[in-house]
């Protein structure tokens, strides 16, 4: 497998001065992610932890007062090596064009209302591609069909669509042109369970057929479990964990990802669940050392003043804490 | 107050500008108390004179410093225009955002009154109610007929704005809370509106100050009380242009530009620093 | 449902239903969003009564009309012993709002962005003569310390330098100034953070045992409804197809529809049945306006009378279940059935 899109040490700020008051706030500070060709990864954090804010990094959209400070993200398409800072804006839209895809939150609202949604479609399509009317029904039909959305919905309004078609149609129009790179805004949230599973169910279909890469950011994990191959967890702008989902979620070495993971609710028992207290901290003055130390039960002296560097667990499993660096250090090497 | 007026004048550029201009018409109006002439006097000083290090606007036809007319002209122009839209901008918040907030019959009602009124021609009638009061349209008169005919198309708007208001969740929060509907209006919806309401007062001295220039230029209006619109009246009466005394004109007309521009450029200055979405960026900034 | 109870009870829901029209060009169609919904809350012990369903399912329409904010078509809707539809403006603003409050989806739109957001609860306090001036800060601390906040924390702050848990928080604090009878939470917990939502509704469940307060918490969240329900209440296009205890109707599901519900939940321990492709409804209104069964076009179990008759509410094991399989009168096709399951 190799890397599609990587980002190494990458640092950027919100640098804002509005009335006389300047601001800085640190949304993404030093990640460094090497994301697969074909792989469903999943980035995972509560609101506030710079996840949106990465994204629109690795799409390369992004406006002052957003800026990349340090560090670099390089995407390696075609067998070059791309470094974004260094694309022009007709480089960067050309890139969003015809690699990458983006599915917004809140996209069913994405569906023109006065277009029929095969005319939407066709819209698309001839944005990108020089094809007449009838041949863009037939790509669509043909489309829709192979993700199992039925033909109906073609002449539909996107008014007479229920919320969760919405959100499937826009899945589709999102990706029927073979894009390599497909990221995804929390497609699931304040969608109810039903339409999360057919939404899931969905890019799991399309990323399979077509061997996409999808990038998934949720703060919902139930939805990584079944989507995502490896997961990335976000806390305060910092990378804390990374592994496969199945590591992550049965054996999390990271005090934040642990509590994440417990105060899930399940069906299985209705015992008290401890919620985390405190909240995460404000970006613009974030704590010096470690940025879990302020609500962290194993925190020790260290974590206060010095940054945890990540370290490998296990491969493809690495984490930043010393507490965990400690532990790893007392076991005997095999 | 004075903390949003210093951040103002500090950061807005526009707000900076048009300060400047207004208290230059402002100053301009105090003087108007300190004029050495009345003024309808005629015959005061030297006739026809070009602008000079005595008389820095010129004089006119009929012996008068185009200076300190010019004093009174602002003065009773935005006196008109004041009160033109405390009247209007005053009526037509209380009655758009009741009648959007009350809604039912009561809203129907209000809205075809409203709808009533903003089908008069109002240009005409002015005309019409000024040829036949001629001579007797005081200051007062003049700008109370000006605001009365300028309430309903604003208060559609603040009707329209109530009305999405009223949907949002803090009403219903504010309803659950115990407040009345007064309360709920004045407290909760009013700061939205205020912004718009600030571009709004603008646009109501704007068009007050164009109807009573209007009016004076066609002299309906009373054309011994000197306004901007009376000083371009007679400067035409006397032919000003094809004499060649230009500056009788250009400094009523140069005037009323400025004054519109900063007028303005207050409001945008202003309506930047209010508006919800920046204010929001600037508290959280505050911490 | 258990023994009738002396008192009269908190809440009695009696074929309610809420109509709407909608226009499709010059014809008007109309749907009930909520059809015949029945329930009681009981006044003596305090409970939390779970309303789950899909977006599209009436659950929010119902809880509008339980505040009040909605005024019914048919039905019967009556708190403690008194009509809802027959008081007057001023009983609903001097009693009913004191006894009924509401919690919100959203703590950002509950609040307006440009009031600090300690003004509702004094508002609150205030006009419900709750407390005096003097005694005000007091009171509001008590309160909140509910909920596990302080005054200090957060007077004088405005909602967006509040976290959503601690803005939901203020929320409920607020709700609760009045002491009432009854809190209908609409969504509370739907917007807010996977990690966060537990201290929330950890909170619910304080205050329906601390505090006796009832709760109808109405959420999509499976997962939340069962941690905190006591009894529970599927709703499916306007009705109610499966009501009861908790426990037996996630644990052991009568209902088809409870029963896909049930599988659908992303859980982080995966299932292959999970897997298994599902029909979602293409355009609500067909739902809406069929005859008969409105879950007929997506069961399993379909049968043939599905298509044409609307199915009973049957008592079946402890709980009530709109659904035909569980009718003794009808001749069952079980042939239907097992060909069904055999396809």
């Amino acid at each position: 497998m190799s890397t599609i899109v990587e980002t190494k040490n990458l640092k950027a700020y919100y640098i804002t001065n509005a009335y006389g008051v300047e601001r800085t706030v640190q949304a993404v500070d030093d990640i460094s992610i090497a994301i697969q060709e074909g792989e469903s990864y999943g980035i995972a954090g509560e609101s506030g932890c710079g996840k949106s804010t990465l994204l629109k990094i690795l799409l390369g959209s992004y406006d002052p007062p957003l800026r990349v400070v340090d560090g670099s993200i390089t995407y390696h398409l075609d067998g070059k090596a791309i470094d974004a800072e260094s694309m022009t804006l007709d480089e960067k839209r050309d890139l969003r064009w015809k690699t990458i895809s983006y599915i917004p939150q809140g996209s069913m609202h994405v569906l023109n209302p006065v277009r029929r949604v095969r005319d939407t479609f066709h819209d698309f399509i001839t944005a990108h591609r020089n094809v007449d009317k009838d041949e863009s029904y037939k790509m669509t039909a043909e489309y829709l069909k192979e993700l199992g959305l039925p033909e109906k919905v073609m002449a539909s309004y996107p008014h007479q669509l229920s919320g969760g078609m919405r959100q499937r149609v826009t899945i589709a129009l999102a990706t029927i042109l073979w894009p390599k790179l497909i990221f995804a805004d929390e497609p699931t949230t304040a969608l109810d369970v039903v339409v999360q599973r057919g939404v899931i169910q969905l890019l799991k279909e399309v990323q399979q057929k077509k061997g996409s890469t999808l990038v998934l950011i949720t703060h919902d994990m139930g939805v990584h479990a079944n989507l995502a191959d490896r997961i990335g967890v976000l806390y305060a702008g910092k990378l804390v964990e990374e592994g496969a989902t199945r590591t992550i979620l049965d054996n999390p070495r990271h005090p934040y990802t642990k509590f994440l993971i417990n105060s899930l609710p399940s069906l299985k028992d209705r015992g008290e669940r401890a919620s985390i207290p405190g909240r995460p901290p404000a970006l613009d003055k974030p704590p010096l050392g470690c940025r879990f130390h302020e609500r962290c039960p194993l925190v020790q002296d260290k974590c206060r003043t010095i940054d945890p560097q990540m370290i490998t667990v296990a491969p493809g499993h690495r984490t930043a804490c010393h507490v965990v660096e400690e532990e790893l250090s007392h076991v005997p090497s095999v | 107050m004075f903390t949003t007026l210093r951040d103002l004048l500090r950061y807005s550029l526009s707000f900076r500008f048009g300060t400047i201009i207004l208290l230059f018409a402002a100053l301009l109006i105090v003087l108007s108390f300190f004029s050495p002439y009345e003024p309808d006097d005629r015959r005061a000083v030297a006739r026809n004179e070009a602008p000079s290090s005595e008389f820095i606007f010129g004089t006119t036809s009929q012996g008068q410093d185009v200076f300190w007319m010019l004093t009174f002209a602002i003065r009773n122009t935005l006196i008109i225009a004041g009160i033109a839209v405390t009247i209007g901008r005053g009526i037509g918040v209380m009655v758009g955002m009741l009648s959007g907030y009350i809604g039912g019959m009561f809203d129907r009602i209000v809205s075809s009154i409203v709808d009533s009124f903003i089908v008069i021609p109002r240009l005409p009638l002015l005309i019409l109610i000024a040829s036949i009061m001629r001579g007797q349209m005081t200051i007062f008169a003049l700008g109370l007929m000006i605001g009365v005919l300028d309430w309903a198309y604003p208060s559609k708007r603040y009707r329209a704005q109530v009305l999405s208001l009223r949907e949002r969740e803090f009403t219903h929060t504010a309803v659950f809370s115990g407040m009345s509907s007064w309360k709920i209006v004045i407290q909760e919806h009013l700061p939205f509106i205020v912004p718009f309401l600030l571009a709004d007062i603008v646009s109501g001295f704007l068009f007050a100050i164009g109807i009573e220039v209007t009016l004076s230029i066609l002299g309906l209006s009373d054309t011994d009380t000197q306004s901007i619109g009376s000083m371009i009246y007679w400067g035409n009466y006397y032919q000003s242009l094809l004499t060649n005394k230009v500056w009788v004109l250009i400094a009523p007309i140069g005037a009323s530009i400025v004054i519109v521009i900063g007028f303005y450029l207050v409001s945008v200055g202003l309506s930047d620093y209010l508006d919800p979405r920046k204010r929001l960026l600037r508290l959280q900034v505050k911490e | 449902m258990s023994q009738a109870s002396k008192n009269t009870p908190l809440l009695t829901i009696k074929n309610l239903t809420k109509t709407f029209h909608i226009r499709q060009g010059f014809a008007s169609q109309e749907f009930d969003a909520v059809d015949n919904a029945t329930f009681t809350i009981d006044s003596d012990k305090p409970e939390i009564f779970a309303i789950v369903g899909e977006s599209g399912s009436g659950k929010t329409t119902l809880a509008r009309m339980m505040l009040g904010m909605e005024k019914a078509s048919t039905g019967i809707l009556q708190y403690k012993d008194r009509v809802l539809a027959d008081l007057s403006r001023k009983e609903m603003k001097t009693w009913f709002y004191k006894e009924v409050q509401p919690v919100f989806q959203d703590p950002f739109a509950a609040f307006s962005p440009l009031k600090r957001i300690d003004h509702y609860l004094y508002e609150t306090a205030f006009n419900y003569k709750m407390t005096d001036k003097k005694n005000a800060d007091k009171y509001l601390d008590s309160v909140l310390h509910e909920v596990g906040l302080t005054l200090a924390e957060i007077k004088g702050r405005y909602p967006n330098e509040l976290s959503g848990g601690q803005a939901q928080r203020v929320a409920i604090a607020r709700a609760l100034v009045t002491k009432p009878s009854l809190i209908v939470a609409d969504e509370p917990v739907s917007m807010l953070d996977a990690s966060l939502r537990m201290s929330v509704v950890n909170m619910f469940r304080k205050l329906k045992d601390d505090n006796q307060v009832s709760v109808i918490y109405i959420t999509h969240d499976l997962a939340t409804a069962y941690y905190t329900g006591d009894r529970i209440a599927v709703m499916l296009r306007g009705w109610i197809v499966e009501m009861g205890p908790v426990e037996q109707v996630l644990g052991n599901p009568l209902h088809p529809y409870t029963q896909n519900l049930k599988l659908s939940i992303p859980s982080i321990n995966t299932s292959a049945e999970w897997d298994e492709r599902i029909d979602l409804a293409v355009v609500e209104t067909d739902e809406y306006t069929r005859t008969g069964c409105k879950f007929a076009g997506r069961c399993p179990a379909v049968m043939d009378i599905c298509n044409h008759h609307i199915p009973p509410t049957i008592h079946h094991e402890g709980r009530d279940v709109k659904c035909f399989l569980y009718d003794d009168t009808i001749e069952k096709a079980k042939t239907t059935r097992s060909e069904h399951v055999a396809n």
